[in-house]
């Protein structure tokens, strides 16, 4: 395979290589926390400034973690910036923090960042690394934020807290609840595919 | 009879998987069979009950005299990576049959975020030893019971035909959607 550019290590993490739409990492928090804008921005900003910083890192040190701990070590470094994440939320945007709940806590096992150092950043060098986890970052807050606004508009009739939808329009609250969760994503994956599909052929 | 309703809350009516949306991962990759989607619930229980136990101990016997809540994070995870090692080589030892059927299962759950959910879960609800014994056994039946189901479906899927845009994960997220609709009805148990 070709060797790719920085640019292209930064731009396929937006679509191409799109950590939810295509790769189906980091499920979890997608689903849990997109109930408005607000939360899925600040969930995917969050993911974005551990991912960088946990890239950063495991890029510098590649070298110097045995292969048999690297997962252990892994983990200990995203675990350390996702409390610095977190710590920083709970005294900078409390209600955020309140809303999100265990899901800050839960980015140390979000698959997509991990994946990200096991696949990407343990065999790159630094500035490769973080163009990688800036597109993949950037991927994921957008997705989410999309998927998010969709279920604020549908659920709640808002975006971002301000109304944006007719006068008579009567919220759909299954988009906010659970199912409205799985139906939405799956309806975007889906898209994607259809997207996709259609540039191919 | 606190008990209870923790286990029936824990096991359907906030299900981890279907309506915390805890353990997504393995939910859609590992619910192909309904054998494997079996193996991998129980594997999940099993050190589901083991790391609920253990890190509430470490939280409120270690972490919390010394007032090192800031590392819960680290400690736990790193409490669940080592749990995952030894009950591997445990189960090794002991059953041969059973590290067969489990193997390449047992290292993802490292990486389950249910496990992690659960512990901090009940340190966030501060619940006393025994409550967080059997709210780890209700969210890993809990657990099992969603893959099993998806599982099931999944396997009847197979004969259907589907959109294309919609193949793969698409449709499953669109029957999980279902799936949770269906769970929405258990709200009313307690």
């Amino acid at each position: 395979m070709k060797e790719k550019t920085a640019i292209q290590e930064f731009v396929k993490g937006l679509w191409d290589e799109n950590p939810v739409l295509v790769q189906l990492l980091g499920l979890c928090p997608t689903l849990a926390v997109t109930v408005s804008a607000e939360n899925g921005m600040a969930m995917g900003l969050a993911a974005t400034f551990v991912l960088i910083c946990s890239s950063f890192l495991v890029s510098m040190f590649r070298k110097v973690i045995p292969g048999q701990v690297r997962i252990a070590a892994y983990i200990v470094i995203i675990a350390t910036f996702v409390t610095i994440a977190d710590r920083f939320l709970a005294a900078f945007a409390p209600d955020i923090s309140k809303s999100l709940g265990p899901f800050i806590p839960l980015i140390i096992v979000n698959c997509m960042i991990l994946g990200r150092q096991e696949a990407f950043a343990s065999k790159n060098g630094i500035w490769r690394s973080l163009m990688d986890a800036l597109g993949m970052g950037l991927g994921f807050t957008m997705t989410l934020l999309v998927l998010s606004s969709i279920r604020e508009i549908l659920g709640s009739g808002t975006w971002f807290g301000m109304d944006v939808m007719w006068g008579s329009f009567s919220p759909w609250s299954v988009m906010i609840l659970p199912p409205g969760a799985f139906l939405a994503l799956g309806c975007l994956i889906a898209g994607a595919n259809w997207l996709n599909n259609r540039r191919k052929a | 009879m606190n008990l209870i309703v923790i286990f029936i809350g824990a096991a359907l009516i906030n299900n981890f998987v279907l309506s915390q949306f805890l353990g997504i991962c393995p939910f859609v990759g590992v619910s192909k069979k309904v054998d494997s989607a079996f193996s991998m619930g129980m594997a999940t229980t099993f050190v589901m009950v083991i790391a609920a136990m253990v890190t509430w101990l470490v939280y409120n016997f270690i972490l919390v005299p010394f007032k090192l809540q800031i590392l819960e994070y680290v400690a736990f995870i790193l409490i669940i990576a080592s749990l995952v090692q030894l009950v591997e080589m445990f189960i090794r030892k002991v059953s041969k049959p059973l590290y067969d059927a489990l193997g390449i299962f047992l290292p993802l759950i490292t990486t389950n975020c249910a496990i992690l959910g659960l512990a901090l879960n009940s340190v966030l609800k501060e619940y006393n030893f025994s409550e967080t014994l059997i709210y780890g056994v209700g969210a890993g039946i809990g657990f099992t019971l969603a893959l099993v189901i998806m599982a099931g479906i999944r396997e009847e899927l197979e004969l259907v035909d589907i959109p294309k845009s919609f193949q793969g994960a698409a449709i499953t997220m669109i029957i999980a959607g279902s799936l949770a609709l269906a769970f929405m009805g258990f709200a009313g148990l307690i």
